[in-house]
């Protein structure tokens, strides 16, 4: 009998082409979109065109009527909404800058997504993430490996998938460069081969994040103290959502020598500014770590770090610094760790703009080891 | 799909058209396709299919034919109506009753209205979803100029007490009264004059006639201000060249209608009880929504606990079976019904109903074939749910409705 898939498709090229791809090699595929977003107004949908919007969903079933696959379009608005909106504007409020890519992937995509699709009989979900999962054949785990196009690599948002998880989950595209994703997808005739790519955050309309935020809690935005990194206060900020490690614009202040966000003090509601140097940092400490390609870490290993969805990897040195369960998260992490095993991660050369909320992941080669959410940086 | 058997239990949404139907539509399309407004030959052959509907739609709710407009569908027929009256009485009043448990047709018209300076009482229904006559009697006010009730309810296929609505109204005088009864009409006896009915809204596609044709029953003597404006057709009320073929479409479905409206009652009712009674009795955990007895011929509406009616929906379409739950926005996801929501169901239990509703074209063996499919999908989602786990072991304190308590086998 076929396997039965449900294929994740968000309206883009690439989704639609791994359905397409996954029907020639024989699945079963049912094609579905997250309903993630109340509904809108009609001219406001019109000009939203982001991940799984209206517009989505229409192209969405246009691919599906040429592949003729049964598709579905499958309320997740409240789960949507109750993890990773409720996240990014928590933390944002905390005066960190979060990935909801990463939380969309482990709590909606191969998670409520994952179980609706179990429910309809299937056995796998597939995205067109570019990503590669394979069985390794010695320690029997789900490895997650980059993709070919190394440019277009999507690991980095998938750390957080566990084995059981990755045990349903499929990648066409993981094998496969952009370039070869729009051939293939104009050789399919399917109506979105040519269709733009879309980085913005799908909920986030004009990439307004501080607006977005300020909408849903104002209270979060209370004007505090610049500080320069010896503690003298050299102007007034707007709210801590408003700023983002290393950023340079929008600081309103002049002065000879650019100023940088340094880092963000919630606590007593400062942005410590410094210049382009003070912006590196030589290490980082992450919590609530999820590990891939190995049971736990267990001791100092060489790794390729990666802090930022756009940052390259950098060499360096990945170690255990306890479990967030334990003591050791209220020594070295702060109270608000997340809970799980920590790492400390040391760069064999400074890094630029290490930044509390987002994700560091650890590379072994094209292997992804594992990662969790940077908690702070190191001097 | 491997399946090659389908079975349609989703008629409260739309029906397949009838052959005879399709016969007399083709014929307006492809010989008698003039314009019933030119004064020709061509004109006068098209003119006659209109009118010749006109009297058919006309006879299977007790009216004449002059108190017919024909519109796109139930949903403009009931825009016409509310938003026709509401405009028209202006001078009168601005107040409207309605119930909780309307199509959006009514519901979101009645909203437009209130952001227009109306005030909407809208009633509650009791754990049947049953509008109470007592309730209108005591919203009436001087300023009240429509109560628009639907006849029966589409998710749950209570049959709402229309003419004694229809007399609390008559009484009050001044207010005319609006039935949405796009569920009724065709499928359970209708007359305008025993409902009291002022206006009546009516569809096509739910009385196996084609889609994108509805009436508006008007009472003579009723005064509407038209939505759209333009030349004289239907009486100024409702402007642009006749749809020819779906108006003799619907004309035709109605006189099958009518002449067989017992035969269709006995069937659908007989399909329906033994559906009930068959998934009641296969599955524990399980109610049926809406009212025992006074409920639509062809509407099952059933509440499985510890699972999601999305998930049985899209698992039954699979094997073929089609199915419907809650209502479906924009996108097509679907959404808990405001129907159940307003009948008291708590938000899990609404959010696991299922709706299969029956038709002419159904027989027996896809009742069977139903009663032997479902359970076991329900088993495979409850193995999967933990709440369903943690009933099993009874830790669960979510209020439960064992097999047998609130069942209603005897409808």
């Amino acid at each position: 009998m076929r396997k039965r898939v449900l294929a994740a498709m968000s309206g883009g090229v690439d989704s639609s082409l791994a359905a397409a791809l996954l029907k020639d090699q024989g699945y079963e595929v049912i094609g579905a979109t997250m309903q993630i977003w109340p509904d809108v107004a009609p001219e406001v949908a019109d000009d939203y065109g982001g991940c799984c919007s209206l517009v989505a969903v229409e192209d969405a079933r246009r691919v599906a009527d040429r592949l003729g696959i049964p598709y579905y379009v499958l309320n997740l608005q409240e789960t949507f909404e109750r993890t990773v909106i409720d996240d990014f504007v928590a933390e944002y409020t905390r005066g960190r800058t979060p990935n909801p890519c990463l939380v969309c992937n482990r709590e909606v995509k191969f998670k409520a997504l994952l179980e609706k699709a179990l429910a309809l009989g299937c056995e796998y979900v597939a995205t067109g993430h570019y990503a590669r999962v394979e069985r390794d054949g010695a320690s029997g785990r789900y490895l997650i490996k980059k993709a070919a196009d190394r440019r277009k690599d999507q690991t980095y948002a998938l750390y957080t998938l566990t084995q059981e998880q990755l045990s349903h989950v499929l990648w066409p595209l993981g094998g496969l460069t952009k370039p070869e994703v729009r051939k293939l997808a104009a050789a399919y005739g399917l109506p979105t081969a040519n269709k733009p790519e879309s980085q913005e955050i799908c909920f986030v309309m004009d990439n307004d994040y501080a607006h977005f935020v300020g909408e849903r809690a104002p209270e979060a935005f209370v004007p505090g103290p610049f500080v320069d990194t010896a503690g003298r206060i050299i102007g007034e900020h707007r709210g801590l959502p408003n700023y983002t490690v290393g950023q340079r614009k929008g600081l309103g202040l002049t002065s000879e020598r650019p100023y940088y966000v340094v880092r963000l003090e919630p606590e007593r509601n400062a942005v410590v500014l410094g210049h382009a140097e003070d912006v590196y940092s030589r290490g980082l400490l992450a919590t609530g770590c999820n590990f891939v390609a190995i049971p736990e870490l267990t001791g100092p290993r060489a790794a390729g770090i990666k802090v930022r969805y756009g940052a390259d990897e950098t060499p360096g040195t990945i170690e255990p610094a306890g479990s967030g369960e334990g003591p050791a998260l209220a020594a070295g992490a702060g109270a608000d760790g997340l809970p799980g095993p920590i790492v400390r991660a040391t760069f064999d050369r400074p890094q630029r703009a290490v930044t509390p909320g987002q994700a560091a992941v650890f590379y072994d080669g094209e292997t992804l080891i594992g990662g969790g959410t940077i908690e702070r940086a190191m001097e | 799909m491997a399946e090659t058997r389908r079975v349609y239990l989703d008629h409260a949404a739309t029906t397949p058209v009838h052959p005879e139907v399709v016969k007399i539509m083709d014929h307006y399309m492809l010989e008698a396709f003039g314009n019933p407004s030119s004064i020709h030959s061509f004109g006068r052959e098209a003119r006659k299919g209109v009118e010749e509907a006109r009297e058919q739609v006309a006879a299977l709710m007790g009216a004449t034919p002059n108190e017919i407009a024909f519109t796109s569908g139930g949903t403009e027929a009931d825009n016409m109506a509310i938003q026709g009256v509401a405009h028209g009485r202006r001078d009168v009043g601005n107040h409207i009753i309605t119930s909780t448990i309307e199509h959006h047709a009514v519901l979101h018209t009645c909203e437009h209205l209130e952001k227009a300076g109306y005030k909407v009482t809208y009633l509650p229904v009791d754990k049947y979803g049953m509008v109470d006559p007592d309730d209108v009697k005591k919203a009436l006010t001087p300023q009240t100029i429509l109560v628009t009730i639907m006849a029966a309810n589409n998710e749950v296929g209570t049959i709402q007490p229309s003419a004694e609505i229809g007399r609390v109204v008559k009484e009050h005088g001044q207010a005319y009264y609006h039935i949405d009864g796009v569920q009724t009409y065709g499928n359970w006896p209708v007359n305008v004059d025993d409902l009291h009915a002022d206006l009546f809204s009516a569809s096509s596609h739910k009385i196996y006639g084609p889609k994108g044709t509805g009436a508006l029953y008007i009472r003579k003597g009723i005064k509407l201000v038209p939505l759209v404006f333009g030349g004289s057709h239907e009486r100024k009320r409702r402007p642009g060249t006749e749809g020819v073929p779906g108006i003799a479409g619907f004309g035709k479905a109605a006189e099958i209608a009518r002449e067989t409206l017992d035969q269709r009652i006995a069937h659908n009712t007989a399909l329906r009880d033994r559906l009930i009674s068959g998934l009641l009795a296969e599955l524990d955990y399980t109610r049926l929504n809406g009212h025992p007895t006074q409920r639509l011929p062809n509407n099952a509406n059933i509440s499985v606990e510890f699972v999601e009616g999305e998930s049985m929906l899209l698992n039954l379409d699979m094997k073929g079976i089609a199915a419907s739950s809650g209502s479906a926005c924009t996108s097509g996801s679907l959404e808990p019904s405001h129907v159940l929501l307003a009948m008291g169901l708590p938000h899990e239990i609404a959010h696991g109903s299922l709706r299969l509703t029956v038709g002419t074209d159904n027989t027996m063996d896809d009742i069977e074939d139903v009663i032997a499919t479902l359970p076991d999908i329900v088993r495979r989602l409850r193995a999967m749910s933990p709440l369903y786990a943690d009933k099993i072991k009874g830790h669960s304190a979510a209020p439960l409705t064992p097999a047998g308590e609130e069942h209603h086998h005897d409808v």
